[in-house]
């Protein structure tokens, strides 16, 4: 759903809210997946980001979301020069991730590492700042950073959405959307529950240790 | 939120509130945030804004590249045009202050976008200075104009890689045209037909960066898209109307950038950028980001 307050910000570095900015919530989007900064991360630029991204600053501010910065810290700036001071391994690759309309012409894919953990996201920034992730680890999503999310990869169980709707009302969280996907019958099954506040850490424990539940993240709203 | 203006506007006339009113009120109800609320974020925006002016006019700013700074101040300070002494050179200079310190990685509000940031703060704080509205006046403003962007980036496109430049600039030219219209007692039509007359002076825009940097032609475009929100406000208040509605207008900006070639959106593949001076400013100066 369209804000005006979407639209009348976000208040951030320039020079560039798909560039700077949106780039900037899709580090930080790639961070969460690691719950960290990664000590390695593969950045692979798609369409206008591979062509126009390092004078925009793309590059930094995908780097500064990856540190943890947010779309409005100057340290921005100097991602790049804190990145190499830190020793991070942060490699970016210009890339074909497929033709328009399906794939947005600001998309980046972004592989990122830290210590047991790897996972890879897609994603675009859709201008205004505004993002949106279309694929986990090969699942089809929908994230686009404005509320409170958490992704849930579990096998394709009956009664799987009930336990985790459970799970959340007793730690007194509303859900706001929730959409599910699997890739085939009987396959393991995708869930992205928005929700309208920021869960508590124990609900992370509790859909771990829900023994179909194979992997589970919480993505921190990273807009609005 | 409203997904046409001519929705708004007939809400807001039945009422005989303001498009502002009838703004916040879905706002509030979509979000399950209070006005009150809503009205300080917007009013911390405006904080930013003006800093980003007030910082754009030292003078003293150079972009990355070196391609753009230090015009703001020659329009503050530099000899007189036949607009000297007028709220029209008030305004183009601040929208130049702006995005200023957009290229040199400053803060500012991306109003829609970071790109067409300097348009929306200098027509609202332009008139504002000039005629003494108050900050919550243009705290409604920009409300106004949030509702006109949102039914841009719903119905065409906010992106200039998506649309061109059209859907930047021009997309904030609109939204302060209606957003000043209204702030200066036009009606919730008058705002309409100040949009459209708006960005009917902005379609088929192009977006041609040299380099792909948001510094030229971006900058100079924010001071003449902001001088079409200008004439689109005059005409508003004196009751010029347009014929074609604002709604449609803004439907034929989103599908000519449907049609504009890739070139033209964003790449630095066509356009200014790829004129002979283009091409060349534009590897001299990558050159001196990378040894920077």
């Amino acid at each position: 759903m369209v804000s005006i307050l979407d639209i009348i910000g976000p208040v951030m570095v320039g020079p560039s809210s798909s560039h700077t900015a949106g780039a900037c919530r899709l580090g930080l989007i790639a961070r969460d997946l690691v719950a960290g900064t990664p000590e390695s991360a593969l950045i692979e630029l798609h369409g206008s980001f591979a062509r126009t991204g390092e004078g925009h600053g793309t590059d930094k501010a995908i780097v500064g979301g990856l540190l943890g910065f947010r779309p409005d810290d100057e340290r921005l700036r100097d991602a790049l020069t804190i990145m190499e001071k830190e020793g991070l391994d942060f490699r970016f690759e210009k890339t074909t991730l497929g033709d328009e309309p399906e794939v947005h012409p600001n998309s980046v894919r972004i592989t990122v590492k830290r210590q047991h953990r790897q996972h890879v996201m897609l994603g675009a920034s859709l201008g205004a700042g505004r993002i949106k992730v279309s694929q986990i680890d090969g699942y089809p999503v929908e994230v686009d950073g404005s509320h409170h999310t958490i992704a849930v990869v579990a096998e394709d169980v009956k009664g799987s959405v009930a336990r985790i709707a459970g799970i959340l009302s007793d730690d007194g969280v509303n859900i706001a959307t929730l959409r599910l996907t699997r890739k085939h019958r009987g396959g393991d099954a995708f869930m992205v529950i928005e929700v309208d506040e920021p869960p508590g850490d124990n609900v992370g424990a509790d859909l771990r240790a829900l023994p179909w539940v194979r992997w589970t993240h919480r993505i921190d709203k990273v807009g609005g | 939120m409203y997904h046409s203006l001519h929705e708004a506007i007939r809400d807001a006339e039945a009422r005989g509130v303001t498009l502002a009113t009838v703004a916040l009120e879905i706002e509030s109800r979509d979000q399950g945030r209070t006005i009150e609320d809503i009205r300080e974020v917007l009013g911390r925006a405006l904080a930013v804004m003006r800093h980003a002016v007030e910082q754009g006019l030292t003078g003293d700013l150079r972009s990355n590249s070196g391609l753009v700074g230090g015009d703001a101040a020659k329009l503050r300070t530099g000899p007189a045009g036949p607009l000297a002494g007028t709220v029209f050179r008030d305004v183009l200079m601040r929208a130049l202050a702006v995005q200023e310190v957009n290229a040199a990685m400053g803060v500012i509000v991306a109003a829609p976008t970071a790109g067409g940031a300097g348009v929306l703060p200098a027509v609202l704080l332009g008139i504002a200075k000039q005629k003494g509205f108050t900050d919550d006046q243009l705290i409604s403003a920009l409300a106004t104009a949030g509702l006109i962007g949102a039914v841009v980036a719903q119905r065409a496109s906010l992106s200039g890689a998506e649309g061109g430049c059209q859907a930047e600039t021009g997309a904030a030219a609109g939204m302060a045209a209606g957003a000043a219209t209204e702030m200066l007692g036009g009606t919730p039509s008058q705002a309409g037909h100040a949009v459209a007359l708006a960005q009917q002076g902005t379609l088929g825009l192009v977006c041609d960066p040299l380099g792909g940097l948001v510094e030229l032609p971006c900058v100079f475009r924010n001071a003449t898209g902001a001088a079409i929100a200008l004439a689109a406000i005059e005409m508003a208040m004196a009751g010029i109307t347009f014929a074609i509605p604002a709604d449609e207008v803004i439907d034929t900006m989103g599908e000519i950038g449907r049609e504009m070639d890739v070139r033209y959106r964003e790449t630095a593949g066509g356009g200014l950028a790829a004129t002979p001076t283009g091409r060349r400013l534009a590897k001299e100066r990558l050159v001196q980001i990378k040894r920077v």
